[in-house]
């Protein structure tokens, strides 16, 4: 029973600072995992918001070019407001504010990669799985804490070649977040060079990250805790780990190929005779450009997964508290978590249905990739049940969480027809896909991340974040989520294509009369409707980025140490937790979940407290 | 409260902080040169026939290499072992080798990729194809020298050990007559771009296991006089990376040398 009580907290963190370091020591490189943690999540939230804010000006541009097909002599406006700012910034490509094609792919191309590779997976093992799976595991700091101030600081390079390569001449990585050769390799500019190269020490630093989460949960587990008795975000950080750990060395093959590629004029990926702007490309040829896919999904598929387990996880942790109830089949949930990760290594071509793959291949990959929906669909299942019959607290990480349940629903369940090779024929690279993912990964994902930032805030900080605010914050997100990504898939089952700056030929078909299965005109009006839908996702963002700094002064003081009355040992701690997390090193003495134990005099019993018999 | 079992070994797993973390990493480093190796197939066996070259490597030079890199894998054992029976001395003497031993492998693959980017095929405007090592080529002069010979097609630069050696003798062209004068780089074709790309990267590992091996015998080797135990634990381990880029190697001579 300590550290739950309100006197021991406060007196015990200074107590425990005996050791002084300096502000760069402390605070810039750190080699506490807590700040480590506290660093991702600032710099992944603000990579999140730049983002976020590329991919406005992009909506934008396809809402002027379905304007432009729509009504003859229609002449594009510029992009109110930033329009000017990057003319400013960025010069000819975006004259007059309005996007030139290659700007667009520039941003569409570090859209993805921004969200996937330096907002996303950084938030979810960088700066929650930093932070939390030590104390969830009552070790004193990761494993390795200088290779972790090193994984922080890779990730941070890899950010700032990612982002300077936008103001080179030429601009960014043009060829699209998945860089396909050839286009990726004749694009004449240096964007892709730097991308590469971010992403080498993007790479290195998930290397690093997740050989020290793998060993600080195989070998710094409380006395007690065993594999079993893990709270589920442990296991899902764990099994992300390890597809980060086993997935990404083959795109790291890939990219030291493509480099060469580049950067020496080798073929590796460019094949016999290819013609390059009407000319011959001047290559010895031979490459295989479909060995890049193979390489890059092989990766990319369990990439998916890495940025839903953690997430899944999070949302777990918050349902079993908010509902005061155990998980629904804990053991189901570990061993459904344990097979996804396993399963994810073998469906990747699943994205490569287009490329004259065999059937029997394709066969192969579309069995593998219906598997895998079961394990997945016990995880919800499993967080569902958790539900019946609790007695629901509903605050804001509850609403997120629970929403996070019928949207990663929709995400999953609009992905079966692409795991079909034949249906995907018609609906790859439509706006179809890209709901489909983004229903996995922002309503979901990014769901289950603001979930976890409202409920871990008042152990970081020792104060809570304004409830009211909050609210506004998750209805308004969830809303407009809803009214960015539905229409997508009204529009890519109409056969919108995605990666057109203006729409293009695609659009451009409804002026031709006569033209067979060209686009409606309410389909492509919704592009206005989704705009605006996305202007009004930004601007719900505001209240969050408000709340998440006023609150650190204004918010109201916890109570105690465990405000939200949780079981897991990141509640038994002080509040903000000391230097080596724990006062004294915990015990741990039951599984993770036992809420409303009959007999209790409370409806929590922490994992850290003796049974009574003991005493 | 300090990091637990960063010497003593946890209970459960028998195993200390840092050997955990380096099976992870080599798991990883599996992963990558599985990758590469990967890649290497589907090139091969996606290259229409007789296009892909047999024997531009140098088997001898490559058996020496490899032959090194399985002594200081040696070396590096007994290194460890002398820690092991606390006999610092021997511990400095076989890391000294092994040092050495890999610098020399260095200097033998550096020789190799010397002789790749002097080796040049020339195609002259006439048909005729000229292979061989440079030794003139001034940018002011009319006309470079090659030591080497003719031969009759390009695909017969594929197969060098099966057709008979021509004489090699020096060869002048004008430049005039040249009409594709290319060395032995990684533009020249897939093998070669695949064999920079393989042994390139093996060779930094080397150089990396040369850093930490050089850190552990110099500076880093105080630690043996105030934590034995934990400094012949970081031998250990770094032990462990060096037999993994020596395993490495003996994947690589054969698939690129011999085949």
């Amino acid at each position: 029973m300590q550290a739950t009580t309100h006197a021991i907290p406060h007196v015990g963190v200074h107590e425990a600072h005996h050791e002084e370091t300096g502000f760069w020591r402390k605070y810039i490189f750190s080699i506490d995992h807590k700040i480590i943690g506290i660093q991702y999540a600032m710099t992944a939230l603000s990579f999140l918001l730049f983002g976020f804010c590329l991919m406005l000006c992009m909506r934008w541009s396809i809402a002027e070019g379905a304007k432009m097909a729509l009504t003859v002599g229609y002449t594009p406006k510029p992009i109110p407001i930033v329009g000017h700012l990057l003319e400013l910034l960025l010069g000819a490509p975006a004259k007059g504010g309005i996007m030139s094609a290659d700007l667009y792919n520039s941003f569409g191309a570090m859209h993805g990669t921004i969200m996937v590779f330096l907002a996303v997976v950084p938030l979810l093992t960088g700066a929650f799985g930093n932070y939390l799976v030590p104390i969830q595991v009552g070790a004193c700091d990761m494993a390795f804490p200088r290779l972790n101030m090193a994984s922080y600081q890779c990730y941070f390079l890899g950010g700032v070649i990612m982002f300077t390569s936008f103001f080179i001449p030429g601009g960014a990585a043009q060829a699209g977040w998945t860089s396909y050769p050839p286009l990726s390799l004749v694009i004449p500019t240096d964007g892709q060079t730097f991308w590469l190269i971010g992403m080498v020490f993007l790479i290195t630093s998930s290397l690093l990250g997740s050989v020290n989460i793998i060993t600080t949960i195989i070998q710094l587990r409380a006395p007690g805790l065993t594999w079993m008795r893990l709270p589920f975000f442990v296991w899902s950080q764990f099994v992300a780990s390890f597809l980060l750990l086993l997935a990404f060395p083959p795109l790291e093959a890939a990219g030291v190929m493509q480099l060469t590629d580049k950067l020496t004029g080798s073929s590796l990926f460019l094949p016999s005779g290819l013609a390059v702007s009407g000319s011959v490309a001047h290559a010895s040829g031979g490459g295989s450009p479909l060995l890049w896919q193979h390489l890059f999904w092989f990766l990319a598929h369990p990439e998916v997964y890495v940025l839903i387990l953690p997430a899944m996880g999070i949302v777990a942790e918050i349902i079993a508290c908010n509902t005061r109830k155990p998980l629904y089949g804990y053991k189901s949930l570990v061993y459904s978590v344990l097979v996804l990760g396993f399963m994810s290594f073998i469906v990747w071509a699943h994205h490569m249905f287009l490329t004259g793959m065999g059937t029997r291949i394709a066969t192969f990959f579309q069995t593998t990739t219906m598997m895998i929906s079961i394990p997945s669909v016990i995880i919800l299942t499993c967080l569902l049940i958790s539900l019946w019959g609790g007695s629901i607290r509903f605050n804001t990480p509850m609403l997120f969480a629970l929403a996070f349940l019928p949207m990663f629903g929709i995400g999953g369940l609009t992905g079966l027809p692409l795991g079909f090779s034949a249906s995907d024929l018609h609906l790859h690279d439509t706006y179809y896909v890209i709901g489909h993912f983004h229903y996995v990964v922002a309503p979901g994902t990014i769901f289950g991340i603001f979930a976890g930032i409202y409920f871990w805030y008042p152990k970081l900080t020792g104060r809570m974040m304004n409830e009211f605010w909050g609210r506004v914050h998750f209805w308004g997100s969830l809303i407009f989520m809803n009214l960015v990504f539905m229409p997508m898939f009204a529009q890519g089952l109409a056969g919108m294509l995605r990666r057109m700056s203006n729409g293009g030929a695609n659009y451009a078909a409804a002026q031709v009369p006569g033209v067979q299965g060209a686009l409606r005109g309410t389909i492509m009006e919704m592009n206005h409707y989704i705009l605006w839908a996305a202007v009004g996702l930004g601007l719900c963002q505001i209240p969050f980025i408000l709340n998440l700094f006023i609150s650190l002064k204004r918010g109201r003081r916890v109570a105690n140490d465990n405000p939200w009355e949780a079981t897991t040992l990141d509640w038994q701690t002080p509040t903000p937790p000391p230097q080596i997390n724990f006062l004294s090193p915990p015990s741990v003495f039951r599984g993770p979940y036992e809420y409303s134990v009959p007999g209790r005099a409370k409806d929590f019993v922490p994992q850290n407290e003796p049974d009574p018999a003991h005493n | 409260m300090d990091i637990p079992y960063t010497t003593t070994l946890r209970p459960d797993t028998g195993l200390y902080n840092a050997k955990v973390g380096m099976w992870l990493f080599l798991a990883s480093e599996v992963m990558l040169f599985g990758g590469l190796f990967s890649a290497y197939i589907l090139l091969r066996v996606g290259a229409p026939a007789g296009t892909w070259p047999h024997g531009w490597l140098d088997v001898p030079l490559g058996t020496i290499n490899t032959i090194l890199l399985a002594l200081s894998a040696i070396t590096t054992l007994l290194a460890w072992a002398a820690l092991k029976m606390k006999q610092f001395p021997r511990y400095k003497i076989y890391h000294a080798l092994t040092i050495f031993l890999a610098l020399v492998f260095l200097g033998i693959k550096s020789y190799e990729y010397r002789d790749k980017f002097h080796h040049y095929e020339v195609q002259l405007t006439d048909g005729r194809i000229a292979d061989g090592h440079m030794i003139e080529n001034k940018p002011g002069e009319d006309y470079v020298v090659i030591e080497g010979a003719y031969v009759g097609s390009h695909a017969d630069l594929m197969e060098p050990r099966k057709g008979k050696e021509a004489e090699h003798s020096e060869i002048r062209i004008e430049r005039s007559q040249i009409k594709k004068m290319q060395n032995y780089g990684p533009w020249h074709n897939n093998f070669l771009a695949i064999y920079f790309v393989l042994t390139g990267l093996h060779a930094l590992h080397i150089l990396g296991g040369i850093v930490v091996i050089a850190w552990l015998w110099g500076p880093g080797s105080r630690m043996w006089f105030t934590d034995p135990v934990r400094f012949t634990n970081r031998v250990e381990v770094a032990g462990l990376f060096w037999h993994f880029v020596d395993l490495v190697w003996i994947f690589l001579f054969p698939v690129l040398y011999l085949t």
